[in-house]
């Protein structure tokens, strides 16, 4: 069952990317596209998921796409109008589908009320639904009440449902004789029976006349043929579209018993014709009768058994999607990624130390090994960074959970808004990606719930009454940069003051400017929400979201407008794997300082430097002074400080725009650096962001400037301890 | 000393019950941990220095990649801090999910032992024997502690301050 087991993980990893599918396609035609195609490609998103999941019994995820499916099909054929209602519907429907298809994957119970409504409003979008009473044994929800028996909260099985829609059955023979091709491409007999099976009652009898001695009896041949008489309530294109992968490689007859009238050959000839169409992807859809009801509802089935067919490893005609997909990928265990990486990492490291024994050992600059050395070096680099370039992803991933996260909070909030992105193709490392989700499903909330008025409020101060939020990311000096803004009210600076105050987290008469108080949100234990709302203002707000940041090597910074909005800024490294540092020494070991926080190099001048009060020394640098911190006694390397005259200033901009000085003894270069965590093997030590390993192969720490920084100031105060929880 | 001393050339019996323990000396003084927790034994290199770290951490070093913490056995189990020269070993052990390097003087023996020659730590009022050794073997008329690795990493100073 391993295979099976592959087969399924490889189908819910599909349904994520359909699902995304799904959804930019609904919000791009919420923003009146037109585009056929885009409808085509949410149709064949809803009815691939639904194909799958009917191959792996996942009935309750078959029927709920199936009801999505058919509005879908109205909607394509134009019978149905895509309006604003009709997409919310969908989107939601949408969220609904998710749901199902992660409940389907980790085993647990989806929420059957809400999909049961949610099916229901399908329904009633259902221009057709209501006359007919089409789509199943469940009547449409027109004028029925939601209380009522209707709705089980039972999962129901698709075949249950089809055999309730039609009562009058019809019965085949079926004789079915396959060729040795059949055998040849991998097919399987015993699947086309159970799949027939799936159909209705069907008695099998296997012919065995044809069948030789042993001496014969060619091992490749093909003997055996097989009687079915079924019953069922689908047509005779159902039934042969169970053979429809096998059909030249069998000689099949179905033929129907009884007085039923099958299609007419018009009906038949825009089935078939339907079919290839959504097979093959094609732009134009066929016109179907309006009235062609069976048809929209015979045709999943058939696809269906393609989609069975798929997942035994007998390719169809056409993939679902295979016109669309340009890029050929392939699908790569992260194990090996990480593993290659990682001996990249190694590579690295060992290039470098071999590059310095060479130059300890006096081997001269012209010599040959020299050279070879260097185009070394270079390729290793290149190695380094189309290795990197594998783990990338489009923020896309971590971006198209967003308008869910907005529908769900706006509706919670009762505000209207509006969730506009751009530069989802911006590529960050894989885990990155994985550590951006928390905060930034953090960030939109605050957004939407502490950062846009209601609507009231909004059209008093006579801005439109739904609220925007936008989300972008962008590649900026090495970094990604990404920012949540909102055309809200802006931070109430009086107001996160007075909180401020009132908390003891700032003197009350403390002097401090505007953006110092817009800072003031990041402190721990800090909500201004009045009333603790459901979806955030659990004082758990914004430090929390600060310190994953950091975490990730990263800062956030927040400009914001009185009345205009305000706008939170991530910017992050693009990867967690290496590092751009500048080698320094201080008190005899080795450090290494992160080349992006480093704005400038300096050699203190004695007249420069001026002592504070205590410890505290400050240099003067073009007009402006800057506190001077001294690496060694901060990370306790030595119990005096250093001679600012005999040292180097590293100028350096912490979180928040903060400057400061760090004094180090000397620069011995730059390099990039393989990150190793600390944390792997002992435990976070403050002031250190975590470890590399040079080229004399010993291990250097790599300096996590922003804690050095924060660490100086409490200690200057006096907080010792605050200092080293870091 | 232990009230009975046990034979070392008493085989066990019980080969199902029986494991084995790796000796080393510290000073005078000998210790011994399970040999499965033991990766590898490596000559001491100068470690790099953690700052704000207790002084039983002597820093880190590079072990093939990976950067490996290096304990001072000695001083953490408040005995004097060792000066390490190139005589020095490190005992390469894993603990739980990570790999740490002890510092100790030398390697002294391999030892099979079975459960019952291990006897419980005597009762004595040193703190570091009752976090430490999880019990004491006779041999050849010598006190060897077995120490119990999982609290030799310190436990996270955030908390403490």
């Amino acid at each position: 069952m391993d295979a099976m087991a592959a087969i399924k993980q490889t189908f819910f990893q599909e349904c994520e990317e359909q699902l995304g599918e799904l959804e930019i396609g609904l919000l791009v035609l919420q923003d009146g596209d037109t585009d056929p195609e885009t409808v085509n490609a949410v149709f064949r998103a809803v009815h691939s998921i639904k194909g799958g999941a009917g191959a792996f019994n996942l009935d309750e995820l078959v029927h709920f796409a199936h009801v999505f499916e058919n509005v879908l099909d109205h909607l394509r054929a134009g019978r149905l109008a895509a309006s604003g209602d009709v997409l919310k519907t969908m989107l939601r429907a949408a969220d609904m589908l998710a749901d199902l298809v992660r409940a389907a994957r980790d085993g647990t119970a989806a929420d059957t009320g809400r999909r049961d409504t949610l099916a229901a409003e399908l329904r009633a979008l259902d221009p057709e639904a209501a006359g007919k009473d089409l789509d199943s044994g469940h009547q449409d929800s027109h004028g029925d009440d939601l209380d009522g028996p209707v709705f089980e909260a039972v999962p129901i099985s698709f075949d249950d449902m089809e055999i309730e829609s039609t009562p009058d059955e019809h019965q085949f023979i079926i004789h079915f004789t396959p060729k040795p091709d059949l055998y040849a491409k991998a097919n399987e007999t015993a699947l086309l029976m159970r799949e027939l099976c799936s159909l209705g009652e069907a008695v099998i009898t296997c012919d065995f006349s044809r069948l030789p001695v042993l001496e014969e009896l060619d091992p490749e041949g093909s003997y055996l043929s097989w009687s079915i008489e079924l019953r069922t309530v689908q047509d005779e294109n159902a039934v042969r579209a169970v053979f429809e992968f096998v059909e030249w490689d069998c000689e099949l007859d179905v033929a129907q018993v009884g007085a039923a009238q099958g299609l007419d050959d018009m009906a038949l000839e825009a089935l078939i014709e339907k079919m290839q169409a959504t097979v093959e992807a094609e732009l134009a859809a066929p016109e179907v009768p309006p009235n062609d009801v069976q048809a929209s509802m015979d045709e999943p089935l058939a696809a269906q058994a393609g989609s069975a067919g798929q997942a035994l490893g007998n390719p169809p005609g056409g993939k679902p999607d295979a016109g669309k997909s340009s890029q050929a990928t392939i699908r790569v265990d992260l194990d090996r990624v990480d593993r290659l990486i990682n001996l990249v990492g190694e590579l690295v490291i060992n290039q470098a130390m071999l590059t310095q024994r060479m130059l300890e050992a006096g081997l001269a600059r012209a010599s040959g090994v020299a050279t070879g050395l260097d185009e070394l070096e270079q390729l290793t680099r290149e190695i380094q960074d189309s290795v990197m370039a594998i783990r990338a992803q489009p923020v896309k991933s971590v971006f198209q959970r967003m308008p869910r996260l907005v529908r769900e909070v706006a509706v919670m909030t009762g505000k209207s808004v509006r969730l506009t992105t751009a530069g989802e193709n911006t590529e960050v490392d894989k885990t990155v990606i994985e550590r951006l989700a928390d905060p930034l499903t953090h960030m939109i909330r605050n957004a939407i719930d502490h950062g846009l008025e209601t609507p009231e409020l909004r059209a008093a101060a006579g801005k439109p009454e739904e609220g925007l939020v936008h989300l972008s990311a962008l590649h900026r000096s090495g970094r990604i940069v990404i920012e949540v803004a909102d055309d809200g009210a802006g931070i109430d600076r009086p107001r996160v003051k007075a909180i401020a105050a009132e908390k003891g987290l700032i003197a009350a008469e403390a002097p401090l400017s505007d953006e110092e108080i817009d800072n003031l949100i990041f402190l721990p234990g800090f909500s201004t929400a009045s009333t603790v709302s459901d979806i955030s203002g659990r004082g758990v707000g914004m430090d929390v979201v600060r310190r994953s940041i950091q975490a990730l090597g990263g800062r956030i910074s927040i400009r914001s407008k009185p009345r205009q909005g305000s706008t939170f800024t991530m910017s992050l490294p693009l990867t967690l794997a290496v590092l751009d540092g500048m080698v320094v020494t201080v008190a005899g070991e080795t450090l290494v300082v992160p080349l992006t926080a480093i704005i400038e190099t300096l050699q203190p001048k004695a007249d420069a430097v001026h002592g504070f009060g205590g410890n505290s020394r400050v240099i003067a640098i073009r007009d402006q002074f800057i506190p001077l911190i001294d690496v060694g006694h901060e990370l306790d390397y030595r119990s005096g400080f250093a001679d600012p005259c005999k040292s180097v200033a590293l100028l350096v901009e912490s979180e928040g725009h903060v400057r400061s000085a760090l004094l180090v003894d000397a620069i011995l270069g730059q390099r990039q650096v393989v990150i190793k965590s600390l944390e792997t093997n002992y435990q976070h030590v403050p002031g250190i962001a975590a470890a590399t390993i040079l080229g004399d192969g010993r291990v250097a720490l790599i300096l996590d400037v922003d804690a050095v920084v924060a660490g100086s100031r409490v200690a200057a105060t006096g907080f010792e301890q605050l200092c080293a929880a870091g | 000393m232990t009230e009975t001393a046990s034979n070392p050339d008493q085989r066990p019996t019980d080969l199902a019950r029986a494991c084995e323990l790796i000796a080393f000396r510290m000073g005078t003084r000998e210790f011994c941990v399970d040999i499965m927790s033991v990766r590898e034994i490596r000559g001491w290199t100068k470690a790099t220095a953690l700052p704000k770290s207790p002084s039983f951490v002597r820093g880190v070093v590079n072990l093939r990649g990976t950067v490996l913490p290096i304990v001072d056995l000695s001083a953490r189990l408040g005995f004097p801090a060792a000066e390490p020269t190139a005589r020095h070993v490190i005992i390469v052990a894993q603990i739980g999910a990570q790999t740490i390097g002890l510092l100790v003087d030398a390697v002294s023996d391999i030892l099979t032992v079975t459960d019952d020659l291990v006897h419980p730590t005597p009762d004595v009022a040193s703190d570091m024997a009752k976090t430490f050794v999880r019990g004491v073997l006779a041999v050849d008329q010598r006190m060897i502690s077995l120490i119990a690795l999982d609290q030799v990493l310190p436990v996270c100073e955030q908390d403490a301050a």
